[in-house]
């Protein structure tokens, strides 16, 4: 096959000592961004593109996906150590890996989403390497109405995740679109909600919410549980990769939806966070210890990280065929691919093949350094959680101050930190849900956009959720998950009034 | 862990950069006044935008030739479309440390949202060029030129014909008003994206009609046969000759006046400074500038966005700047899209 002779010719590019050396930096790098907050793929990559205008531009997109690969592992470090995503897809990593860490199992956790992300990634990588013509077709069917359907799909298979009451899952999402709003209205051009103060300008920016719901919120309640941090027995197993592994065998049918989710996201190119979320929520309804998720599931950290790491990898050939990025990380890399004198777009395949199949090579490559960088520290990041935690809340508190002031290099970030920290203590105590809050927070404002271009397209027309197939399986599939919980809840009364007599 | 892990990467950062300042340091010629920290360069506009690209390739021309000792810090600013990043440079009033690079939204934004600034809150350094748009259609569409289109949405119902474009009330749909004054009374349906790359492919994918994209926005899909050039709104065609796709050049496509739709607007990339600097500290951004355009980087990142490369500082600036808002003003007065009492 044509693919696999340009794919070794690709390797040849990509292994040289020079680029295999920028490749491990570039991981280490990207780790080390990946965990602290606020830096981000995004941000991390952006600082070092100008190291990179002198390298030939093989090299330069090598080292720089290899920061792109090195952070999206480094993300799941902190959600799972200290319930703070790095990363608006690492959120859904969190909901279980966390709980698993207070266990003690935080090396297992840690194991189960470095290899679930490597085999997302992995698989994603095979896909662009033979399916790439064909597939980046696809994006082009995407229009307004075909964003909102996907959307609307995540949010639909988040429906009925809390425990919590419903009503109380509703106000949290409620909440999180209120804030989505705030900020400049797209669409009209008008700012909304910012009553006169220049600090709202910009709304609120999702890792400023994740930082303080999720990292202040979950200091404050354990500072209320008498300074005991949970994880302080966190065992420290050297064997614990293998055994994991055998572990996660048994998930296999998971991990194969969740590279299809991951895949098909990438690609159309809905991006890695609803990737993230819709595969939790997908797996959460399928899966028979569903009812178990949230308390320390590993399938819960299996189903978010293959889907998010599947869906980062692919994103990256809408970037290449088509010159739009799929995650703000890829945005950043796009602008580095014009400076470097490439056009991104439908002929960079055809004009800069040995560009183009060095970079896939290095996928291939920079994924499996990436893998053993990341495993062969696993002991050292679950023995973090050994430092009592009167040392290391302070540090966390820094860090996340540092990492809040880094998104906008805004004081009144760190303040608005603190603030949504107070929110999500109060949240815990009053036992509403801060998934969906986050969620809504996320993709909120992107649904309203996309929900409001399709109006202006149709006049206001609701039909032009069902013009053709691919919107209209896709709201099906949506309204199917929506109504799904009222079903079953339907069924088990109906089917217990029916048994009650019976028995 | 964490913390050690945040020293070391400082290290590195720092050693890097002392690095290049080493570098730097050998060849320059004296300056009056030259930077004594590392320069903030804000871009009022989101990552991967027009903008963020030339100010990202700025950062790295001035990085690649050592045309400065301190090292420039990209930040982008983009609240409140652009407001956020023009506002922090209104408050750094006598910071010669601060430049940022504009769009259109430097009169755009004030004048439809009413947020309090001015260009004259700012202290004008230089116009680096001027970006052009073109009006692009589907290639499987049947029109060849600007007349055929707008001879179509005559035709057609009112609000037929979808434009897409980036931003509401900014400059893509300032050209769609104006556009409007020639189809006979019939509107577009205007429909807003958050970027340009995305309208262009909105436009391959037939989700929308046509489109005004900026010439690198569109380019790789014009090349690869998905889009069709139908006329650049300016009053000269564009002087780059050399081949684009297989049989034109930016050169041949033929201005809008030509094509009888009377619609000229460029887009003003240009440098402006806080308020309260001195003469000395503007003259060496401006030498600067003048320096990255001389560079052969610089022409051919020109060339390959079709720019319309025109230089300008001091006063003639200013009254360029003076005129463009004035101009703004005009346009968005007749479209409707002035907030209450500008």
């Amino acid at each position: 096959m044509e693919e696999i002779a340009s794919l070794m010719q690709g390797f040849g590019v990509a292994l040289t000592p020079y680029n295999l050396a920028l490749m491990f930096i570039g991981i280490v790098l990207g780790v080390i961004i990946g965990v602290l907050p606020g830096l981000g793929g995004a941000n991390g990559v952006a600082i070092l593109l100008p190291l990179t205008f002198t390298m030939p531009p093989t090299s330069a997109i090598i080292m720089l996906s290899c920061i792109y690969w090195g952070a999206l592992f480094g993300g799941a470090i902190t959600s799972i150590l200290f319930n703070i995503p790095g990363e608006p897809w690492s959120v859904a990593t969190t909901f279980d890996g966390h709980p698993m860490a207070r266990k003690g199992n935080a090396d297992e956790a840690l194991t189960a989403a470095f290899t679930s992300s490597f085999v997302g990634a992995f698989v994603a990588v095979v896909v662009i390497t033979f399916l790439a013509p064909i597939i980046a077709r696809f994006a082009l069917k995407f229009g307004p109405a075909e964003f909102f359907s996907v959307f609307f799909l995540t949010f639909a298979s988040f429906v009925g995740m809390g425990r919590g009451s419903a009503s109380k899952t509703i106000a949290a999402m409620a909440l999180g679109f209120a804030l989505a709003a705030v900020g400049m209205d797209g669409v009209t051009g008008q700012l909304r909600m910012t009553f006169g103060y220049d600090q709202l300008l910009g709304g609120f920016d999702f890792l400023i919410a994740v930082i303080g719901l999720f990292g202040i919120g979950e200091i404050l309640s354990s500072m209320e549980d008498g300074l005991k941090f949970h994880g302080s027995e966190a065992k420290l197993r050297l064997s614990v990769v293998l055994t994991t592994w055998k572990k996660l065998l048994a998930y296999w049918k998971t991990s194969i939806r969740s590279c299809i989710i991951g895949c098909w996201m990438g690609i159309t190119p809905g991006g890695a966070t609803p990737a993230s979320f819709m595969s939790y929520g997908i797996a959460k309804r399928m899966s028979p210890r569903g009812d178990n998720f949230g308390k320390g599931e590993i399938e819960g950290v299996v189903a978010p990280e293959t889907a998010a790491h599947a869906a980062g990898t692919s994103a990256l050939l809408p970037m290449l065929t088509l010159g739009i990025p799929g995650s703000p990380t890829a945005a950043v890399l796009l602008g580095g691919l014009l400076i470097w004198g490439l056009q991104p777009g439908p002929l960079l395949f055809v004009e800069q093949k040995e560009f183009v199949w060095g970079l896939i090579a290095s996928m291939y490559l920079g994924n499996i350094v990436g893998l053993i960088v990341v495993l062969t520290c696993v002991p050292m990041f679950a023995a973090i959680l050994r430092i009592p935690f009167s040392i290391i809340a302070p540090v966390i508190l820094v860090i996340c101050a540092i990492g809040a002031y880094t998104v906008n290099n805004n004081m009144f970030d760190v303040w608005m930190m603190l603030v949504f920290g107070v929110i999500g203590y109060v949240f815990n105590k009053l036992q509403y849900p801060l998934a969906p809050l986050v969620l809504a927070i996320v993709l909120g404002d992107k649904a309203e956009e996309a929900f409001r271009q399709s109006m202006l397209l149709s006049q206001g027309s609701l039909s032009i959720f069902w013009a053709n197939p691919l919107v209209a399986s896709i709201m099906s599939l949506g309204l199917v998950m929506v109504l799904w919980p009222l079903a079953s809840a339907i069924k088990t009364r109906f089917g217990q009034a029916r048994s009650a007599p019976a028995a | 862990m964490d913390f050690r892990r945040t020293k070391l990467g400082r290290r590195i950062a720092g050693a890097i950069l002392s690095s290049a300042t080493l570098l730097a340091g050998a060849a320059l010629p004296a300056h009056a006044w030259e930077p004594t920290k590392q320069v903030t360069f804000i871009i009022p506009a989101g990552t991967g935008g027009g903008a963020d690209q030339m100010a990202r390739f700025i950062q790295g021309v001035v990085g690649k030739h050592n045309l400065m000792k301190q090292p420039i810090v990209v930040v982008n600013k983009a609240g409140g479309a652009g407001a956020e990043g023009f506002l922090e440079v209104k408050k750094s009033k006598g910071d010669a440390h601060q430049i940022i690079i504009t769009l259109s939204n430097l009169f755009t934004t004030p004048l439809a949202t009413g947020v309090p600034f001015n260009w004259k809150d700012l202290t004008p350094v230089s116009m680096l060029a001027l970006d052009q748009f073109i009006l692009w259609v589907n290639a499987e569409t049947p029109y060849k030129t600007a007349k055929d289109y707008i001879e179509a949405v005559k035709a057609g119902d009112d609000k037929k014909f979808k434009m897409g474009g980036t931003g509401s009330k900014q400059e893509d749909q300032i050209i769609t008003v104006a556009l409007e004054s020639v189809t006979g009374g019939k509107k577009f349906t205007y429909v807003p994206f958050a970027g340009g790359g995305a309208v262009a492919v909105q436009l391959v994918g037939k989700h929308v009609d046509s489109t005004v994209n900026n010439p690198i926005e569109a380019v790789a899909q014009w090349r690869a046969g998905g889009l069709r050039p139908l006329c650049i709104f300016d009053d000269k065609r564009s002087t780059y000759t050399s081949k684009v796709t297989d049989t034109m050049a930016w050169s041949d496509i033929p201005t809008c006046k030509e094509s009888g739709v009377n619609v000229d607007y460029q887009m003003l990339r240009g440098i402006f400074m806080p308020a309260g600097v001195t003469k000395e500290q503007v003259a060496f951004y401006v030498d600067l500038f003048k320096k990255v355009r001389e560079t052969p980087d610089w022409k051919e990142f020109m060339e390959k966005g079709a720019f319309n490369n025109t230089f300008m500082s001091g006063d003639e600036y200013a009254k360029w700047v003076e005129a463009a808002e004035k101009r703004h003003h005009g346009l968005m007065k007749e479209a409707g899209f002035l907030a209450a009492g500008k």
